[in-house]
Protein backbone atom coordinates (compact mmCIF):
# COMPACT_ATOMS: atom_id res chain seq x y z
CA UNK A 1 0.00 0.00 0.00
CA UNK A 2 1.25 2.92 -1.22
CA UNK A 3 -0.69 5.60 0.16
CA UNK A 4 0.33 4.78 3.96
CA UNK A 5 4.06 5.10 3.13
CA UNK A 6 3.65 9.07 2.62
CA UNK A 7 0.60 9.47 5.29
CA UNK A 8 2.93 11.99 7.15
CA UNK A 9 1.52 15.70 6.11
CA UNK A 10 3.58 17.15 4.22
CA UNK A 11 2.75 20.26 1.97
CA UNK A 12 5.07 19.48 -1.22
CA UNK A 13 3.91 16.19 -1.59
CA UNK A 14 0.55 17.49 -1.94
CA UNK A 15 1.65 19.97 -4.00
CA UNK A 16 3.08 17.37 -6.64
CA UNK A 17 -0.08 14.78 -5.93
CA UNK A 18 -2.54 17.71 -7.03
CA UNK A 19 -0.34 19.39 -9.62
CA UNK A 20 0.16 15.57 -11.33
CA UNK A 21 -4.03 14.77 -11.34
CA UNK A 22 -4.48 18.54 -12.46
CA UNK A 23 -2.48 17.94 -15.72
CA UNK A 24 -4.34 14.44 -15.60
CA UNK A 25 -7.43 16.56 -15.74
CA UNK A 26 -6.38 19.05 -17.88
CA UNK A 27 -5.11 16.30 -20.58
CA UNK A 28 -8.43 14.69 -20.46
CA UNK A 29 -10.09 17.88 -21.44
CA UNK A 30 -8.02 18.53 -23.72
CA UNK A 31 -9.11 14.46 -24.96
CA UNK A 32 -12.38 15.40 -24.50
CA UNK A 33 -12.71 18.93 -26.40
CA UNK A 34 -11.48 16.62 -29.67
CA UNK A 35 -13.81 13.39 -28.83
CA UNK A 36 -16.83 15.82 -27.92
CA UNK A 37 -16.72 17.33 -31.37
CA UNK A 38 -16.71 13.67 -32.84
CA UNK A 39 -19.86 12.14 -30.43
CA UNK A 40 -21.43 15.42 -31.66
CA UNK A 41 -20.79 14.63 -34.89
CA UNK A 42 -21.95 10.68 -34.62
CA UNK A 43 -25.10 11.77 -32.86
CA UNK A 44 -25.96 14.14 -35.76
CA UNK A 45 -25.76 11.57 -38.34
CA UNK A 46 -27.42 9.38 -36.29
CA UNK A 47 -30.50 11.63 -35.49
CA UNK A 48 -30.23 12.67 -39.24
CA UNK A 49 -30.52 8.53 -40.07
CA UNK A 50 -33.32 8.37 -37.69
CA UNK A 51 -34.93 11.38 -38.88
CA UNK A 52 -34.78 10.17 -42.74
CA UNK A 53 -35.75 6.44 -41.72
CA UNK A 54 -39.20 8.06 -40.81
CA UNK A 55 -39.67 10.15 -43.58
CA UNK A 56 -38.89 7.84 -46.45
CA UNK A 57 -42.50 5.83 -45.06
CA UNK A 58 -44.53 8.96 -45.39
CA UNK A 59 -44.43 8.12 -49.04
CA UNK A 60 -43.50 11.38 -52.02
CA UNK A 61 -43.50 14.56 -50.15
CA UNK A 62 -43.09 17.58 -52.62
CA UNK A 63 -41.57 20.76 -51.12
CA UNK A 64 -43.76 23.54 -51.52
CA UNK A 65 -41.44 25.85 -53.15
CA UNK A 66 -40.58 23.44 -55.72
CA UNK A 67 -44.30 23.00 -56.34
CA UNK A 68 -44.92 26.98 -56.87
CA UNK A 69 -41.72 26.87 -59.22
CA UNK A 70 -43.06 24.24 -61.10
CA UNK A 71 -46.92 24.42 -60.75
CA UNK A 72 -49.05 21.27 -61.22
CA UNK A 73 -46.71 18.97 -62.13
CA UNK A 74 -45.04 18.75 -58.95
CA UNK A 75 -47.46 16.33 -57.51
CA UNK A 76 -46.96 13.52 -60.13
CA UNK A 77 -43.32 14.14 -59.37
CA UNK A 78 -41.40 10.75 -57.51
CA UNK A 79 -40.61 10.92 -53.61
CA UNK A 80 -38.15 13.74 -52.14
CA UNK A 81 -38.00 13.23 -48.76
CA UNK A 82 -34.71 14.10 -47.05
CA UNK A 83 -31.89 11.54 -48.37
CA UNK A 84 -30.08 8.98 -45.43
CA UNK A 85 -26.60 10.14 -44.52
CA UNK A 86 -25.83 6.78 -45.99
CA UNK A 87 -27.79 7.60 -49.38
CA UNK A 88 -25.78 11.27 -49.06
CA UNK A 89 -22.15 9.70 -48.38
CA UNK A 90 -22.67 6.95 -51.28
CA UNK A 91 -23.61 9.88 -53.34
CA UNK A 92 -20.83 11.78 -52.45
CA UNK A 93 -18.20 9.16 -53.05
CA UNK A 94 -19.87 8.67 -56.60
CA UNK A 95 -19.64 12.16 -57.27
CA UNK A 96 -15.67 12.75 -55.86
CA UNK A 97 -15.07 9.63 -58.33
CA UNK A 98 -16.22 11.20 -61.36
CA UNK A 99 -15.12 14.78 -60.16
CA UNK A 100 -13.56 15.60 -63.06
CA UNK A 101 -15.54 13.73 -65.69
CA UNK A 102 -16.50 15.66 -68.39
CA UNK A 103 -19.04 14.43 -70.72
CA UNK A 104 -20.47 17.05 -73.14
CA UNK A 105 -21.78 20.72 -71.56
CA UNK A 106 -24.42 19.15 -68.90
CA UNK A 107 -22.38 16.64 -67.36
CA UNK A 108 -18.92 17.71 -66.38
CA UNK A 109 -17.94 16.84 -63.13
CA UNK A 110 -18.29 18.17 -59.70
CA UNK A 111 -14.61 19.15 -59.73
CA UNK A 112 -14.88 21.16 -62.91
CA UNK A 113 -18.18 23.14 -61.32
CA UNK A 114 -15.85 23.77 -58.13
CA UNK A 115 -13.11 25.08 -60.71
CA UNK A 116 -15.00 27.44 -62.48
CA UNK A 117 -16.32 29.30 -59.32
CA UNK A 118 -12.95 28.86 -57.69
CA UNK A 119 -11.70 30.90 -61.31
CA UNK A 120 -13.92 33.28 -61.42
CA UNK A 121 -13.71 34.33 -57.87
CA UNK A 122 -9.56 34.35 -58.23
CA UNK A 123 -10.32 36.43 -61.03
CA UNK A 124 -12.57 39.57 -59.65
CA UNK A 125 -10.30 38.84 -56.43
CA UNK A 126 -7.28 39.72 -58.00
CA UNK A 127 -8.84 42.30 -59.57
CA UNK A 128 -9.85 43.89 -56.40
CA UNK A 129 -6.96 43.24 -54.48
CA UNK A 130 -4.99 45.42 -57.52
CA UNK A 131 -7.01 48.24 -57.35
CA UNK A 132 -7.84 48.22 -53.70
CA UNK A 133 -4.12 48.05 -52.34
CA UNK A 134 -2.98 50.91 -54.35
CA UNK A 135 -6.46 53.14 -53.39
CA UNK A 136 -6.67 52.30 -50.03
CA UNK A 137 -2.72 53.57 -49.64
CA UNK A 138 -3.62 56.56 -51.44
CA UNK A 139 -6.82 57.12 -49.10
CA UNK A 140 -4.92 56.42 -46.29
CA UNK A 141 -1.94 58.62 -47.35
CA UNK A 142 -4.19 61.66 -48.33
CA UNK A 143 -6.67 62.92 -46.16
CA UNK A 144 -8.00 65.05 -48.77
CA UNK A 145 -8.57 62.28 -50.82
CA UNK A 146 -10.21 60.07 -48.27
CA UNK A 147 -12.33 62.80 -47.73
CA UNK A 148 -13.57 63.26 -51.00
CA UNK A 149 -14.49 59.37 -51.25
CA UNK A 150 -15.43 58.06 -48.39
CA UNK A 151 -19.20 59.29 -49.05
CA UNK A 152 -18.85 56.88 -52.33
CA UNK A 153 -17.59 54.09 -50.23
CA UNK A 154 -19.86 54.49 -47.53
CA UNK A 155 -23.09 54.52 -49.86
CA UNK A 156 -21.54 51.87 -52.47
CA UNK A 157 -20.31 49.64 -49.34
CA UNK A 158 -23.59 48.24 -48.19
CA UNK A 159 -25.29 47.72 -51.39
CA UNK A 160 -25.79 43.57 -51.74
CA UNK A 161 -23.47 42.46 -54.62
CA UNK A 162 -26.50 40.63 -56.04
CA UNK A 163 -27.93 43.94 -56.82
CA UNK A 164 -25.55 45.07 -59.65
CA UNK A 165 -26.45 41.14 -61.31
CA UNK A 166 -28.41 42.94 -63.51
CA UNK A 167 -27.20 45.91 -64.36
CA UNK A 168 -23.63 44.33 -64.82
CA UNK A 169 -25.59 41.87 -67.34
CA UNK A 170 -26.92 44.84 -69.16
CA UNK A 171 -24.05 46.59 -69.83
CA UNK A 172 -21.17 43.84 -69.64
CA UNK A 173 -23.92 41.97 -72.31
CA UNK A 174 -21.69 38.74 -70.36
CA UNK A 175 -23.15 36.57 -67.77
CA UNK A 176 -19.57 35.14 -67.14
CA UNK A 177 -17.91 38.74 -67.01
CA UNK A 178 -20.59 40.16 -64.83
CA UNK A 179 -20.35 36.96 -62.70
CA UNK A 180 -16.47 38.26 -62.23
CA UNK A 181 -17.63 41.93 -61.47
CA UNK A 182 -20.00 40.83 -59.29
CA UNK A 183 -16.67 39.16 -57.27
CA UNK A 184 -14.87 42.21 -57.79
CA UNK A 185 -17.39 44.65 -56.20
CA UNK A 186 -18.26 42.57 -53.31
CA UNK A 187 -14.63 42.15 -52.56
CA UNK A 188 -13.04 45.40 -52.74
CA UNK A 189 -14.37 46.81 -49.95
CA UNK A 190 -12.92 44.98 -46.92
CA UNK A 191 -9.50 45.06 -48.68
CA UNK A 192 -9.89 49.17 -49.61
CA UNK A 193 -11.10 49.68 -45.63
CA UNK A 194 -8.36 47.69 -44.17
CA UNK A 195 -5.20 49.00 -46.26
CA UNK A 196 -6.48 52.74 -46.16
CA UNK A 197 -6.66 52.09 -42.15
CA UNK A 198 -3.74 50.09 -42.20
CA UNK A 199 -1.36 53.14 -44.23
CA UNK A 200 -3.01 56.27 -41.66
CA UNK A 201 -1.91 53.65 -38.85
CA UNK A 202 1.04 53.64 -39.06
CA UNK A 203 3.13 53.92 -35.78
CA UNK A 204 4.11 57.31 -34.95
CA UNK A 205 7.27 56.29 -33.44
CA UNK A 206 8.35 54.46 -36.88
CA UNK A 207 7.39 57.43 -38.59
CA UNK A 208 9.41 59.68 -36.82
CA UNK A 209 12.21 57.17 -37.23
CA UNK A 210 11.66 58.14 -40.90
CA UNK A 211 11.83 61.57 -40.22
CA UNK A 212 14.86 62.05 -38.58
CA UNK A 213 16.88 59.42 -40.93
CA UNK A 214 15.53 62.13 -43.42
CA UNK A 215 14.33 59.14 -45.83
CA UNK A 216 12.92 59.83 -48.95
CA UNK A 217 8.94 59.68 -49.85
CA UNK A 218 9.46 56.39 -51.77
CA UNK A 219 11.69 54.80 -49.39
CA UNK A 220 9.32 56.08 -46.59
CA UNK A 221 6.53 54.10 -48.23
CA UNK A 222 8.07 51.23 -49.54
CA UNK A 223 10.52 50.61 -46.17
CA UNK A 224 8.36 51.59 -43.57
CA UNK A 225 4.55 52.16 -44.83
CA UNK A 226 4.10 49.60 -46.58
CA UNK A 227 5.26 46.36 -44.34
CA UNK A 228 4.11 48.25 -41.14
CA UNK A 229 0.40 47.99 -43.03
CA UNK A 230 0.84 44.48 -44.84
CA UNK A 231 -0.51 42.80 -41.43
CA UNK A 232 -3.98 45.29 -42.04
CA UNK A 233 -4.12 44.69 -45.79
CA UNK A 234 -3.39 40.52 -45.04
CA UNK A 235 -6.96 41.06 -42.80
CA UNK A 236 -8.71 42.84 -45.60
CA UNK A 237 -7.53 39.99 -47.86
CA UNK A 238 -9.31 37.29 -46.11
CA UNK A 239 -12.29 39.03 -45.15
CA UNK A 240 -12.61 39.80 -49.09
CA UNK A 241 -12.09 36.13 -49.84
CA UNK A 242 -14.89 34.38 -47.38
CA UNK A 243 -16.87 37.32 -49.09
CA UNK A 244 -16.03 36.42 -52.48
CA UNK A 245 -16.56 32.72 -51.82
CA UNK A 246 -20.04 33.75 -50.44
CA UNK A 247 -20.94 35.74 -53.22
CA UNK A 248 -20.09 33.72 -56.12
CA UNK A 249 -22.55 30.66 -55.13
CA UNK A 250 -25.47 33.12 -55.38
CA UNK A 251 -24.12 34.54 -58.42
CA UNK A 252 -24.14 31.47 -60.00
CA UNK A 253 -27.20 30.57 -59.26
CA UNK A 254 -28.50 33.40 -61.40
CA UNK A 255 -26.35 33.66 -64.26
CA UNK A 256 -23.88 30.44 -64.31
CA UNK A 257 -23.95 27.77 -66.71
CA UNK A 258 -21.13 25.97 -64.58
CA UNK A 259 -19.70 26.50 -61.22
CA UNK A 260 -20.95 25.02 -57.90
CA UNK A 261 -23.63 27.65 -57.51
CA UNK A 262 -25.20 26.13 -60.45
CA UNK A 263 -24.46 22.45 -59.89
CA UNK A 264 -26.43 23.15 -56.55
CA UNK A 265 -29.52 24.87 -58.55
CA UNK A 266 -29.54 22.58 -61.85
CA UNK A 267 -29.26 19.13 -59.27
CA UNK A 268 -32.09 21.28 -57.19
CA UNK A 269 -34.29 21.31 -60.34
CA UNK A 270 -33.49 17.28 -60.91
CA UNK A 271 -34.35 16.91 -57.42
CA UNK A 272 -31.32 15.40 -56.68
CA UNK A 273 -31.47 16.41 -53.05
CA UNK A 274 -27.77 14.15 -51.96
CA UNK A 275 -26.16 15.76 -54.79
CA UNK A 276 -26.91 19.38 -53.37
CA UNK A 277 -25.97 18.24 -49.60
CA UNK A 278 -22.68 17.21 -50.97
CA UNK A 279 -22.16 20.42 -52.69
CA UNK A 280 -23.00 22.48 -49.70
CA UNK A 281 -20.35 20.12 -47.89
CA UNK A 282 -17.97 21.28 -50.70
CA UNK A 283 -18.20 24.71 -50.78
CA UNK A 284 -18.02 25.05 -46.18
CA UNK A 285 -14.88 22.94 -47.09
CA UNK A 286 -13.26 25.40 -50.19
CA UNK A 287 -14.57 28.30 -47.88
CA UNK A 288 -12.12 26.91 -44.98
CA UNK A 289 -9.37 26.16 -46.99
CA UNK A 290 -9.71 29.36 -48.83
CA UNK A 291 -9.70 31.37 -45.48
CA UNK A 292 -7.09 29.13 -43.64
CA UNK A 293 -4.49 29.89 -47.05
CA UNK A 294 -4.99 33.39 -46.45
CA UNK A 295 -4.30 33.09 -43.19
CA UNK A 296 -1.27 31.61 -43.34
CA UNK A 297 -0.22 33.65 -46.64
CA UNK A 298 -1.16 36.72 -43.72
CA UNK A 299 1.39 35.08 -41.07
CA UNK A 300 4.11 34.77 -43.17
CA UNK A 301 4.03 37.93 -44.65
CA UNK A 302 3.48 40.12 -41.57
CA UNK A 303 6.59 40.92 -39.31
CA UNK A 304 6.55 39.71 -35.87
CA UNK A 305 7.00 42.13 -32.61
CA UNK B 1 32.04 78.44 -28.78
CA UNK B 2 28.51 77.37 -28.99
CA UNK B 3 27.46 74.56 -31.61
CA UNK B 4 24.07 73.95 -30.43
CA UNK B 5 22.54 77.37 -29.25
CA UNK B 6 18.76 77.73 -28.38
CA UNK B 7 17.38 81.04 -27.94
CA UNK B 8 14.60 81.84 -26.20
CA UNK B 9 12.27 78.99 -27.27
CA UNK B 10 8.47 78.59 -25.60
CA UNK B 11 6.80 75.28 -26.62
CA UNK B 12 2.85 75.56 -26.94
CA UNK B 13 0.53 73.26 -28.02
CA UNK B 14 -2.58 74.29 -29.10
CA UNK B 15 -4.41 78.06 -29.00
CA UNK B 16 -2.90 81.10 -27.68
CA UNK B 17 -6.04 81.48 -25.25
CA UNK B 18 -6.41 77.78 -24.45
CA UNK B 19 -3.77 75.84 -25.08
CA UNK B 20 -0.86 74.93 -23.05
CA UNK B 21 2.45 76.06 -22.48
CA UNK B 22 4.69 73.22 -22.09
CA UNK B 23 8.35 75.19 -22.40
CA UNK B 24 8.50 78.97 -21.61
CA UNK B 25 11.59 81.22 -22.76
CA UNK B 26 14.66 78.66 -22.76
CA UNK B 27 18.06 79.25 -23.59
CA UNK B 28 20.86 77.49 -23.42
CA UNK B 29 24.10 76.55 -25.50
CA UNK B 30 26.10 73.11 -25.99
CA UNK B 31 29.55 73.08 -26.79
CA UNK B 32 31.11 70.67 -29.40
CA UNK B 33 32.00 67.30 -27.98
CA UNK B 34 29.87 68.49 -24.91
CA UNK B 35 27.81 66.09 -23.22
CA UNK B 36 24.50 67.62 -21.52
CA UNK B 37 21.76 66.09 -19.84
CA UNK B 38 18.22 67.40 -19.73
CA UNK B 39 16.80 66.20 -16.55
CA UNK B 40 13.73 66.96 -14.18
CA UNK B 41 10.55 65.56 -13.24
CA UNK B 42 7.66 63.75 -16.10
CA UNK B 43 5.71 66.19 -17.75
CA UNK B 44 8.36 68.74 -17.42
CA UNK B 45 8.90 69.09 -21.45
CA UNK B 46 12.36 67.89 -21.58
CA UNK B 47 11.22 65.12 -24.10
CA UNK B 48 9.44 68.30 -26.23
CA UNK B 49 12.86 69.75 -26.15
CA UNK B 50 14.50 67.18 -27.45
CA UNK B 51 12.38 66.59 -30.31
CA UNK B 52 12.28 70.46 -30.95
CA UNK B 53 16.24 70.04 -31.29
CA UNK B 54 15.58 67.09 -33.50
CA UNK B 55 13.24 69.00 -35.79
CA UNK B 56 10.35 66.99 -35.22
CA UNK B 57 8.39 69.75 -33.76
CA UNK B 58 9.19 73.58 -34.26
CA UNK B 59 9.03 75.59 -31.52
CA UNK B 60 6.05 78.51 -31.22
CA UNK B 61 8.70 81.05 -30.28
CA UNK B 62 12.58 81.51 -30.67
CA UNK B 63 15.26 79.58 -32.37
CA UNK B 64 17.51 76.96 -32.65
CA UNK B 65 20.73 77.43 -34.17
CA UNK B 66 22.87 73.97 -35.01
CA UNK B 67 26.45 74.92 -36.13
CA UNK B 68 25.56 78.12 -37.82
CA UNK B 69 21.87 76.81 -39.32
CA UNK B 70 18.53 77.14 -38.17
CA UNK B 71 16.87 74.23 -37.32
CA UNK B 72 13.45 73.73 -38.76
CA UNK B 73 13.06 70.06 -39.71
CA UNK B 74 15.11 67.21 -38.95
CA UNK B 75 18.43 66.21 -40.77
CA UNK B 76 21.22 63.61 -40.78
CA UNK B 77 23.81 66.14 -38.50
CA UNK B 78 21.43 65.30 -35.15
CA UNK B 79 21.10 61.40 -34.56
CA UNK B 80 18.17 60.57 -32.54
CA UNK B 81 18.11 57.46 -30.19
CA UNK B 82 14.08 57.12 -29.10
CA UNK B 83 13.15 55.78 -25.59
CA UNK B 84 11.41 52.49 -27.21
CA UNK B 85 14.17 51.98 -29.36
CA UNK B 86 11.73 52.15 -32.28
CA UNK B 87 13.05 49.35 -34.44
CA UNK B 88 11.98 48.43 -37.29
CA UNK B 89 10.58 45.15 -36.51
CA UNK B 90 10.44 43.74 -40.73
CA UNK B 91 13.94 44.48 -40.80
CA UNK B 92 17.18 43.06 -39.52
CA UNK B 93 19.31 44.85 -36.97
CA UNK B 94 21.61 45.10 -40.12
CA UNK B 95 18.68 46.55 -42.28
CA UNK B 96 17.54 48.74 -39.77
CA UNK B 97 21.00 50.43 -39.32
CA UNK B 98 22.09 50.19 -42.88
CA UNK B 99 18.49 51.97 -43.92
CA UNK B 100 19.63 55.45 -42.60
CA UNK B 101 23.62 54.56 -43.87
CA UNK B 102 22.07 53.97 -47.48
CA UNK B 103 19.93 57.37 -47.06
CA UNK B 104 23.06 59.60 -45.95
CA UNK B 105 25.92 58.11 -47.56
CA UNK B 106 24.18 56.25 -50.37
CA UNK B 107 25.19 58.53 -53.48
CA UNK B 108 28.66 59.27 -52.45
CA UNK B 109 29.91 55.57 -51.36
CA UNK B 110 29.74 52.48 -52.87
CA UNK B 111 27.41 49.39 -51.92
CA UNK B 112 30.37 47.61 -50.33
CA UNK B 113 31.35 50.98 -48.38
CA UNK B 114 27.82 51.14 -46.90
CA UNK B 115 28.14 47.21 -45.61
CA UNK B 116 31.30 48.74 -43.64
CA UNK B 117 30.06 51.45 -42.22
CA UNK B 118 26.65 49.71 -40.95
CA UNK B 119 29.14 47.07 -39.49
CA UNK B 120 31.41 49.07 -37.72
CA UNK B 121 28.52 50.89 -36.24
CA UNK B 122 27.34 47.79 -35.02
CA UNK B 123 30.38 46.30 -34.10
CA UNK B 124 30.62 49.80 -31.67
CA UNK B 125 28.02 48.50 -29.62
CA UNK B 126 29.19 44.85 -29.68
CA UNK B 127 26.63 43.06 -31.77
CA UNK B 128 28.31 41.79 -34.58
CA UNK B 129 27.00 38.59 -33.74
CA UNK B 130 22.84 39.35 -34.16
CA UNK B 131 23.10 41.20 -37.63
CA UNK B 132 21.09 39.01 -39.06
CA UNK B 133 18.67 39.15 -36.11
CA UNK B 134 15.24 40.41 -35.97
CA UNK B 135 14.03 42.87 -33.49
CA UNK B 136 11.68 39.98 -31.85
CA UNK B 137 14.80 37.80 -31.60
CA UNK B 138 17.15 39.82 -28.98
CA UNK B 139 16.46 41.42 -25.94
CA UNK B 140 15.58 45.01 -24.65
CA UNK B 141 19.25 46.27 -24.42
CA UNK B 142 20.35 44.79 -27.40
CA UNK B 143 17.58 46.86 -29.08
CA UNK B 144 18.37 49.87 -27.71
CA UNK B 145 22.34 49.08 -28.74
CA UNK B 146 20.44 48.63 -32.19
CA UNK B 147 18.81 52.18 -31.56
CA UNK B 148 21.93 53.62 -30.19
CA UNK B 149 24.21 52.02 -33.79
CA UNK B 150 21.65 52.96 -36.20
CA UNK B 151 21.53 56.99 -34.46
CA UNK B 152 25.87 56.97 -35.05
CA UNK B 153 26.22 55.15 -38.25
CA UNK B 154 25.08 57.85 -39.98
CA UNK B 155 27.91 60.45 -38.09
CA UNK B 156 25.48 63.08 -37.03
CA UNK B 157 27.18 65.98 -35.73
CA UNK B 158 24.98 65.56 -32.45
CA UNK B 159 23.24 62.76 -30.71
CA UNK B 160 19.58 63.24 -29.05
CA UNK B 161 18.91 60.45 -26.71
CA UNK B 162 15.64 60.42 -25.10
CA UNK B 163 15.59 58.22 -21.74
CA UNK B 164 17.26 55.57 -24.03
CA UNK B 165 17.69 53.01 -21.16
CA UNK B 166 14.21 54.25 -19.20
CA UNK B 167 12.38 50.75 -20.39
CA UNK B 168 15.37 48.75 -19.42
CA UNK B 169 16.36 46.20 -15.91
CA UNK B 170 18.83 47.84 -13.67
CA UNK B 171 21.81 45.49 -14.60
CA UNK B 172 21.16 46.31 -18.79
CA UNK B 173 20.89 50.09 -17.95
CA UNK B 174 23.98 50.05 -15.95
CA UNK B 175 26.24 48.21 -18.70
CA UNK B 176 24.84 50.21 -21.46
CA UNK B 177 25.55 53.36 -19.47
CA UNK B 178 28.92 52.16 -19.56
CA UNK B 179 29.08 51.62 -22.69
CA UNK B 180 27.71 54.64 -23.65
CA UNK B 181 30.15 56.62 -22.03
CA UNK B 182 33.61 54.29 -23.77
CA UNK B 183 31.44 55.19 -27.31
CA UNK B 184 31.08 58.74 -26.41
CA UNK B 185 35.14 58.75 -25.50
CA UNK B 186 35.91 57.16 -28.70
CA UNK B 187 33.61 59.01 -31.02
CA UNK B 188 33.78 63.00 -29.13
CA UNK B 189 30.11 62.95 -29.68
CA UNK B 190 28.22 65.67 -29.16
CA UNK B 191 25.41 64.76 -26.83
CA UNK B 192 22.07 66.22 -25.54
CA UNK B 193 20.51 63.25 -23.49
CA UNK B 194 16.99 63.31 -21.37
CA UNK B 195 16.64 61.02 -18.43
CA UNK B 196 15.36 61.03 -15.09
CA UNK B 197 17.81 58.94 -13.41
CA UNK B 198 20.56 61.15 -11.17
CA UNK B 199 23.01 58.42 -11.08
CA UNK B 200 22.80 57.91 -15.05
CA UNK B 201 23.17 61.83 -15.34
CA UNK B 202 26.26 62.60 -12.68
CA UNK B 203 28.23 59.50 -14.85
CA UNK B 204 27.70 60.95 -18.18
CA UNK B 205 27.32 64.50 -18.21
CA UNK B 206 29.31 67.23 -18.67
CA UNK B 207 26.50 69.66 -17.80
CA UNK B 208 23.23 68.76 -16.07
CA UNK B 209 20.43 71.05 -16.76
CA UNK B 210 17.07 71.00 -13.90
CA UNK B 211 14.05 71.72 -15.55
CA UNK B 212 11.37 73.21 -13.17
CA UNK B 213 8.22 71.53 -13.66
CA UNK B 214 5.83 72.09 -15.96
CA UNK B 215 3.23 73.73 -17.46
CA UNK B 216 5.48 76.84 -18.70
CA UNK B 217 8.41 75.18 -17.62
CA UNK B 218 11.68 76.48 -17.70
CA UNK B 219 15.70 75.89 -16.68
CA UNK B 220 15.80 75.70 -12.91
CA UNK B 221 19.59 75.18 -12.54
CA UNK B 222 22.82 74.07 -14.06
CA UNK B 223 25.16 72.00 -12.38
CA UNK B 224 28.92 71.38 -13.85
CA UNK B 225 30.05 67.90 -13.90
CA UNK B 226 33.72 68.29 -13.01
CA UNK B 227 34.39 64.71 -12.72
CA UNK B 228 37.47 62.90 -14.24
CA UNK B 229 36.95 60.52 -17.17
CA UNK B 230 36.45 57.63 -17.23
CA UNK B 231 34.18 57.32 -14.56
CA UNK B 232 33.86 54.63 -12.55
CA UNK B 233 30.39 53.45 -11.37
CA UNK B 234 31.97 51.94 -7.83
CA UNK B 235 34.62 54.90 -7.35
CA UNK B 236 32.21 57.20 -7.45
CA UNK B 237 30.51 56.20 -5.07
CA UNK B 238 32.80 57.63 -2.25
CA UNK B 239 33.50 60.21 -4.21
CA UNK B 240 32.91 63.73 -2.38
CA UNK B 241 32.47 65.64 -5.71
CA UNK B 242 29.95 63.22 -6.98
CA UNK B 243 28.30 63.26 -3.35
CA UNK B 244 28.21 67.11 -3.89
CA UNK B 245 26.58 66.98 -7.11
CA UNK B 246 24.18 64.30 -6.34
CA UNK B 247 22.65 66.58 -3.22
CA UNK B 248 22.40 69.25 -5.60
CA UNK B 249 20.51 67.37 -7.64
CA UNK B 250 18.56 65.64 -5.36
CA UNK B 251 17.36 69.09 -3.69
CA UNK B 252 16.88 70.45 -6.55
CA UNK B 253 14.13 67.78 -7.92
CA UNK B 254 12.95 66.85 -4.49
CA UNK B 255 12.35 70.02 -2.78
CA UNK B 256 12.65 72.91 -4.88
CA UNK B 257 10.56 70.79 -7.34
CA UNK B 258 8.80 68.92 -5.06
CA UNK B 259 5.44 67.36 -6.91
CA UNK B 260 2.45 68.28 -5.93
CA UNK B 261 0.46 65.46 -4.61
CA UNK B 262 -1.69 64.65 -7.37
Amino acid sequence: MRRTNISIPCRGVADVASRDQLRILAGRLLGTSAAASFILLILLVFAWHLGTMGGSQTGPAVDSEYAKLIGQAAGSQPASAIPSPTAVIGRGVELVRDAFDSQGPNGIGIGWHLLHSLGRVLLGYVLAVLVAVPLGFAIGLSPRLYGALNPFIQVLRPISPLAWMPLALYTLKDSAASAIFIIFISSIWPILINTAAGALGVRRDWLNVAKVLGLSPITKLTRIVFPAAVPMIMTGMRISIGVAWFVIVAAEMVVGQNGIGFFIWNEWNNLQIASMIVAVALIGIVGLSLDQALAWAGQRLSFQE
Amino acid sequence: MAFLTLQDISMRFGSRERGFLALDRVSLSVAEGEFVTLIGHSGCGKSTLLNLIAGLMVPSAGRIMCDGRVIDRPGPDRGVVFQNHSLLPWMTCYENVLLGVRQVFGKTLSPAELRDKVEASLSLVHLDHAMAKYPHEISGGMKQRVGIARALAIEPRILLMDEPFGALDALTRASLQDELARIVEATRSTVVMVTHDVDEALLLSDRIVMMTNGPGARIGEIASVALPRPRDRLALATDSEYADCRARLLQFLYLKQRRQAA
